[in-house]
């Protein structure tokens, strides 16, 4: 374990996906998927990635667990080099994280019972003895709010609170240090999204657990992480813990996204502007050079285009953007 | 509410089960106004996309009919409307948005021609008149370079842009109703925010009325100025959106209210646990005669919850919900 509490150490992270080429001689293009994105995790927290489909969220998770190709970059788990693994090693350390994913529907195998689901990471690694496998199936079950009983019962025979729940006992099956929670509740009715999240947090402090949690539900990271990463065409525009980058938002993009939310409290709806965003964000094949939000920044300059914006840290807050002062004053609040 | 547009009357939407016939409506009253947006709340099988369905007269069938009940458009019984009669009113009078829009537009033809489909069928019009106004159509849902862009097929535009098709489709006619069910849950929150402000521009320029359906407490409040939430088929809460916000009556409403962490401008450092709302929805077949459908879920039920069904109990003007606990709180 590293001396200074963080779990995860991800740097100059890039996942490039080669595209085929058209024609023989021209050059191939590449998705820049991510692209140059650096955060830590402490251990014992919950660190969250927001930002539209497409700004590389998932993808990122997917490259710390080792599931996609990392382009260049590297990441550390506790004192391992995950990038430099392969084979029995890299299968050695899936023991140490595990993923909870989106759809409880077609994340477990409609197949098998869900003892078996719950049981399969204990078996694959060669944890304990069938007999220990067995008690550690039941004690899953029981820490997730089910009864052990159901066990012998089959994915499509639980509603879909229970099925996250089973998703939820999996992940945890081999005491991991990291899980990754990939929009954990978006698929979920609103009434049962509670009973999820409350479940994440309970489990957390019980077992010390650390997540990387992806979700574009603002609400609910707002709720769940300690500190959160915004991202945008695959690069982290802003971080801040969740006090600060709530209250003071400094890059518009952070502002744009929070603006967007439909709030069911009226004060909040009178008080904030709406920062519109016209169109969709661009293609990340071979992105827009500059600062890549700035076609859709209603404040960019005509540096934005032209420089890529290095991230630079406040007081616990980073955020790359040329408009925001040296006093830490956002382009938005500055117009307003 | 001035002059209603659409009026619901104990509606009853049964659906045959080897059980027997299971209620998916039961006894569902409500009123849409003329220019008005009324939001349905509610999970997941609690009958707000049936509710759309039966006014659309798409409920399957069978094993699905209407069972009872009135459904009055323009002072005009759609219950008793036949195929033909529907045909002429579906996508004319009163049209629909749907939540998917990859899988709710025909992956075959381009969007002008289905766009174009909707006004030469209901109003005669040629084809070359008709793609016209699907031209007109995209512009006014302001989609970039529509001349081109109507001849290109859904899979070549995004979520958002696809979400703007069918919006262009189901207002090509000028409906007198829009029925919009779950019309943003597919997408980013920041085309969400874009598809919000295109409904409420262009409930201004036509005067239509909107059934908006949704899960998100948030976007009604954003959207609706007046809200039914239902629960088990049945109508558990009414009135303004703000005035229910503020301050919810039935356990349900206040659940569904304080189970979703709602963003806050300053968040407290400490968090407090979310309130729940225990068990889940009961299948339809499942649910017993008599009692509140909520009982089992409710942390207040009482003996009466389970034998009697709650009567409406007028709160305060225009504010209506079914609960116990409020017909005590009164004779108290």
């Amino acid at each position: 374990m590293s001396g200074d509490g963080n779990l995860l150490d991800v740097r100059d992270l890039k996942v490039h996906f080669m595209l085929p080429r058209r024609h023989l001689w021209t050059r191939a293009s590449a998705v820049h998927a991510v692209d140059g994105v650096t955060f830590r995790v402490r251990r014992g927290t919950t660190f969250g990635l927001v930002g539209e489909s497409g700004s590389g969220k998932t993808t990122t998770a997917l490259a710390v667990m080792r599931l996609v190709d990392v382009t260049a970059g590297t990441i550390r788990l506790g004192d391992i080099d995950v990038v430099g693994l392969a084979g029995h090693d890299l299968r050695k350390l899936r023991r140490r994280m595990q993923v909870i994913f989106q759809d409880p529907y077609s994340s477990l195998n409609p197949r098998s019972r869900a003892g078996a689901i719950v049981r399969e990471p204990l078996d694959l690694m060669a944890i304990g003895s069938p007999e220990e496998r067995d008690e550690r199936v039941a004690e899953l079950f029981r820490s997730v709010g089910l009864r052990p009983e159901q066990r012998s019962l089959f994915p499509h025979q639980f509603s879909g609170g229970q099925r996250q729940r089973i998703g939820v006992a999996r992940a945890l099956a081999t005491n991991p240090d990291l899980i990754v929670c990939d929009e954990p509740v978006s698929a979920l009715d609103v009434a049962i999204q509670a009973q999820i999240l409350n479940l994440l947090l309970k489990l957390q402090d019980e077992h010390g657990l650390t997540y990387l949690f992806i979700s574009h539900d603002l609400g609910v990271v707002q709720y769940m992480c300690d500190e959160i990463a915004v991202m945008y065409l695959g690069q982290i525009v802003e971080s801040a813990d969740r006090i600060s980058l709530f209250k003071h938002p400094l890059h518009p993009y952070t502002h744009a996204l929070l603006s967007a939310v439909p709030s069911a409290d009226p004060e909040m709806r009178g008080k904030r502007g709406r920062i519109k965003l016209e169109g969709d964000p661009p293609s990340p094949i071979d992105p827009p050079s500059g600062c890549r939000f700035a076609p859709r920044c209603p404040y960019a300059e005509a540096r934005c285009g032209a420089e890529t914006p290095e991230l630079r840290h406040f007081e616990g807050h980073a955020v790359a953007c040329h408009l925001v002062g040296d006093d830490a004053v956002s382009p938005v609040a500055r117009r307003a | 509410m001035g002059e209603a547009v659409l009026l619901i009357e104990g509606l009853r939407v049964e659906f045959d089960t080897r059980d027997g016939p299971a209620r998916a409506i039961d006894g569902l009253d409500f009123a849409l106004g003329r220019g008005e947006t009324l939001g349905i709340v509610g999970e997941s099988g609690c009958g707000k996309s049936m509710t759309a369905l039966a006014i659309m007269g798409l409920v399957p069938s069978p094993p699905g009919r209407i069972a009872g009940g009135r459904i009055l458009f323009e002072g005009e019984n759609l219950v008793e409307a036949d195929e033909r009669r529907m045909r002429q009113i579906r996508g004319n009078e009163i049209s629909m948005i749907f939540q998917e829009p990859m899988t709710s537009l025909n992956p075959v033809f381009s969007v002008g021609d289905q766009i174009a489909e909707t006004v030469q069928l209901h109003e005669g019009l040629s084809r070359k008149e008709s793609l016209d106004r699907a031209i007109e159509m995209l512009r006014q849902v302001h989609i970039p370079a529509a001349e081109r862009r109507v001849k290109e097929y859904p899979h070549q535009m995004s979520g958002g842009m696809r979400q703007r098709v069918m919006i262009a489709m189901a207002l090509a006619c000028r409906p007198k109703v829009l029925i919009a069910d779950e019309p943003t849950t597919a997408l980013d929150v920041t085309v969400q925010a874009q598809i919000f402000d295109l409904l409420r521009e262009l409930q201004e320029q036509i005067d239509t009325s909107i059934i908006m359906i949704t899960h998100d407490m948030g976007a009604i409040a954003e959207m609706a100025s007046r809200v039914v939430v239902m629960y088990a088929g049945r109508k558990v809460e009414e009135g303004p959106v703000d005035d229910m916000l503020a301050d919810p009556q039935h356990p349900y409403t206040k659940g569904l209210i304080s189970c979703v962490p709602h963003l806050q401008a300053e968040p407290p450092p400490e968090r407090s646990p979310l309130a729940e709302i225990p068990g889940v929805v009961p299948a339809i077949t499942g649910l017993g005669r008599g009692g509140c459908p909520f009982a089992p879920r409710c942390s207040h039920a009482m003996t009466r919850c389970r034998e009697e069904m709650p009567r409406p109990t007028a709160v305060r003007e225009d504010r209506v919900a079914l609960c116990w606990l409020l017909d005590e709180a009164a004779a108290a």
